[in-house]
């Protein structure tokens, strides 16, 4: 509908601010906003939450169903996501068309999950060729306030990591109406979570709030996981206009590498329900 | 107001006819918006959020005399038990539709002209009544946002189940199928005037039970009047509503 | 009645009976009663009934001075985006000097932003001023938004309030009656605690003693005000501004 205007003079400011190090929440470069979680929004889904990091927020609920499954994969469940990007959230999403934002958003995410081989696809087999689970992930936008793409991937990892699977009648070949206490299957240790980071000037932000994202020129999208013990990167998008340098690279790797050792226990527990 | 001859004798739920599921609500749910509320009866939860007025795009069909409400509604696809796909459907235009006429008859736009006022409604779970919790969600946001209105708006689903006449119709009842089955009327009454501006109705009735329905759900309706109103007022006790 | 003894309302409540009462604004004559039109607290002098809201977007009225960024040059002039339902329209005959048609981007650019007065509120938009003393361009600082409801407690009983602030924290603070406050000051620290302090007082703006709560919250931030307010009952009745 309208462009988001930050004022020549609070540009200005954020970046002054930023080469000392500082945001105008009071935040460090690295640092998150507070993160609220609600679980279990939805008593007729498999498993749902509500996230707020700042006063980004967002719903995500697990669905299953069943399906033949594709040609190609005969013994393996099947994956989708969708991402309404409401125009309830923002001021600046049109009523009607789902736009680019909403697209790019589900693909993301779908794919940080998929590729990193979270869900666990032939557990998901009923009947190799005939029926397999078919998992939907549906994420839906109440407020964007900056980092929408973080706060629905945590909400998508939370949601899957509490999925329960419905209790599958074998004789009559459906579903009842029911959850069984069996988690939707998943290989923990495959877990990926997305950190979107931004440059602003040379400086590179974690988190972004709705003012900071409009003046960034340039963002990437980094899924993260661990192996052995490691960090490893198994997804990447990079959106805007801007370039990243091999500096730019550098810091951000540097910058992921220091953060991932303090925020993936916290997603870890968030997720498996360790901590809350 | 249970006939001797219907097969509705007691509530599923154990509740009297006359009485209101378990209610949540809460002012200010969405800080960033004009206004926004969350209203839910016993399972059935619905946000409402207001953005607006703002100016309505395209030009050539802005209103030069007064602003414009538009009402959007949907159901989260992990709502229900069985997957909705997400996006619009005919069922949820309708809603909307719905909603817009019963909230447009209290809402006073005429001085924001080429200004549009949005609600939008989403529910994240649903028991039946999602429309009327909506209503009752968006009529609070709106206040909250500061909108114009002469007066409040307040929303029940009645029921006929069998013979009975119900009020706030869980899902269960909604689908009774013995007897008469299940005939849902959805309602909306505005505070003042106590006039209807939302009435649906699907399944058999005679005219002496609409009446009783109606009834019904006029009464009910002042007892969610009294809950909106509170929690509008507690919002703004100390509340930050930035 | 809320926890200072004032009268909240709900549209459609009813707020007094009575002929002898005058309808003002956000309220309607409904037979014998004035009715509320509006979500908001009840203000009644001598006779006059009207309803102060507490929540919602600003409106603009004449006098008002606010703060907006520049979205469009036109070649008469510029739209100033304010967070109303229109634009505000700045032309080019209201600024301090002459600019001729080919100057006004050079004068004032696209994202630049201004405080202006507001001189006309028309159906199709706002009108604003940019001539008197006080008024002009913005040239660095922060630009914070409240909501336009409380400005009357950050700006206080004759400036009070905002004169605390600004001798706790040594910075500029220009408050714009549509919720924008412009902040400018030495150091970070000093802006952000004057950001600090102004979202204290918004989201404590209901409750009683708003004064010297604002005044322990100076000092917990490490900041002293040379200012004594003297007197104890400010800050809660003032709803001019």
């Amino acid at each position: 509908m309208s462009d988001f205007i930050v004022p020549k003079l609070q540009k200005e400011k954020i970046i002054e601010y930023i080469n000392q190090g500082k945001r105008l929440d009071g935040r460090d470069l690295g640092d998150y906003r507070e993160i609220e979680i609600e679980r279990n929004v939805s008593v007729n889904a498999e498993s749902s939450v509500r996230v707020k990091i700042g006063k980004t927020e967002v719903f995500a609920g697990v669905k299953l169903g069943i399906i033949e499954p594709y040609p190609d994969s005969p013994d393996e469940g099947t994956f989708m996501t969708s991402a309404e990007l409401h125009p309830m959230a923002s001021e600046q999403y049109d009523i009607g068309k789902p736009g680019i934002e909403s697209v790019e958003l589900a693909r993301v995410i779908d794919r940080g999950i998929r590729e990193s081989g979270f869900i666990d696809f032939k557990k998901l087999c009923i009947k190799e060729g005939e029926k397999v689970w078919q998992v939907f992930l549906d994420i839906v936008a109440i407020n964007d306030n900056g980092n929408l793409i973080d706060v629905a991937g945590l909400a998508s990892l939370i949601a899957l990591g509490s999925a329960k699977m419905p209790v599958y009648n074998e004789k009559e070949e459906k579903i009842e109406h029911e959850l069984s206490n069996e988690p939707l299957p998943l290989n923990k240790e495959a877990m990926s979570f997305n950190i979107t980071l931004h440059k602003i000037n040379n400086s590179i932000l974690l988190d972004v709030d709705k003012e900071e994202e409009a003046i960034s020129n340039c963002r990437l999208s980094i899924a993260i996981g661990e192996a052995n013990g490691k960090l490893r990167i198994t997804a990447m998008q990079k959106g805007k206009e801007g370039v990243i340098t091999e500096k730019d690279m550098e810091n951000i790797l540097n910058l992921v590498e220091d953060k991932w050792k303090e925020i993936f226990p916290k997603v870890k527990g968030y997720v498996f329900e360790e901590n809350d | 107001m249970a006939k001797k001859e219907s097969l509705y004798k007691k509530r599923s739920d154990g509740r009297k006819f006359d009485e209101i599921r378990e209610i949540k609500v809460k002012v200010g749910i969405v800080p960033s918006a004009d206004g926004s509320a969350m209203f839910q009866t016993g399972k059935t939860q619905a946000i409402a959020v207001v953005r607006g007025p703002r100016t309505f795009h395209p030009q050539h069909m802005q209103n030069p005399e007064k602003g414009m409400l538009r009402v959007n509604y949907g159901m989260m696809p992990f709502s229900v038990w069985d997957r909705i796909r997400p996006g619009p459907s005919r069922r949820s235009e309708e809603i909307s539709k719905v909603s817009e006429w019963a909230l447009s008859s209290v809402v006073d736009l005429s001085g924001f002209p080429n200004a549009v006022v949005d609600v939008f409604i989403q529910i994240p779970q649903a028991d039946a009544g999602t429309r009327v919790a909506g209503l009752n969600a968006a009529a609070m946001a709106l206040a909250h946002a500061g909108i114009p209105m002469k007066e409040m708006i307040s929303a029940i689903s009645v029921g006929k189940i069998d013979k009975t006449i119900v009020v706030d119709v869980n899902k269960e009842e909604e689908d009774f199928k013995e007897g008469e089955g299940s005939t849902d009327i959805p309602i909306a009454v505005t505070s003042r005037t106590g006039d209807i501006a939302l009435l649906q109705l699907d399944g058999k009735i005679s005219p002496e039970e609409l009446k009783e329905a109606i009834k019904a759900g006029k009464e009910a309706c002042k007892e969610i009047l009294k809950i909106q109103t509170k929690a509008l007022k507690d919002s703004s006790n100390g509340g930050s509503n930035e | 009645m809320d926890k200072e003894g004032r009268q909240i309302v709900v549209p459609g409540e009813t707020i007094v009976k009575g002929n002898e009462f005058l309808p003002g604004d956000n309220v309607y004559r409904d037979g014998e009663e004035v009715v509320s039109k509006r979500f908001g607290i009840v203000e009644i002098s001598e006779k006059h009934v009207r309803v102060i809201p507490v929540s919602g977007a600003y409106y603009p009225r004449r006098g008002n001075t606010i703060i907006g960024t520049v979205v469009d040059v036109t070649f008469n002039g510029w739209l100033i985006e304010f967070g109303g339902v229109q634009n505000a329209f700045l032309p080019v005959a209201e600024v301090p000097r002459y600019i001729n048609k080919n100057e006004l981007r050079e004068y004032l650019d696209f994202g630049e932003s201004v405080i202006v007065k507001v001189w006309d509120v028309k159906s199709r938009g706002v009108d604003v001023s940019m001539k008197m003393r006080g008024y002009g361009k913005l040239e660095g600082g922060l630009i914070i938004s409240v909501n336009p409801n409380k400005v009357p407690r950050i700006i206080g009983k004759e400036g009070s309030m905002v004169k605390l602030i600004k001798s706790a924290t040594r910075c500029e603070i220009t408050v714009g009656q549509n919720g924008k406050v412009w902040i400018s000051g030495n150091s970070v620290e000093e802006e952000l605690a004057t950001k600090k302090i102004i979202e204290f007082i918004v989201e404590n703006a209901t409750i009683n003693g708003l004064t010297e709560k604002v005044e322990k919250y100076i000092k917990s931030l490490g900041m002293k005000s040379e200012i004594e307010i003297i007197e104890k009952n400010t800050g809660e009745d003032e709803q001019d501004g």
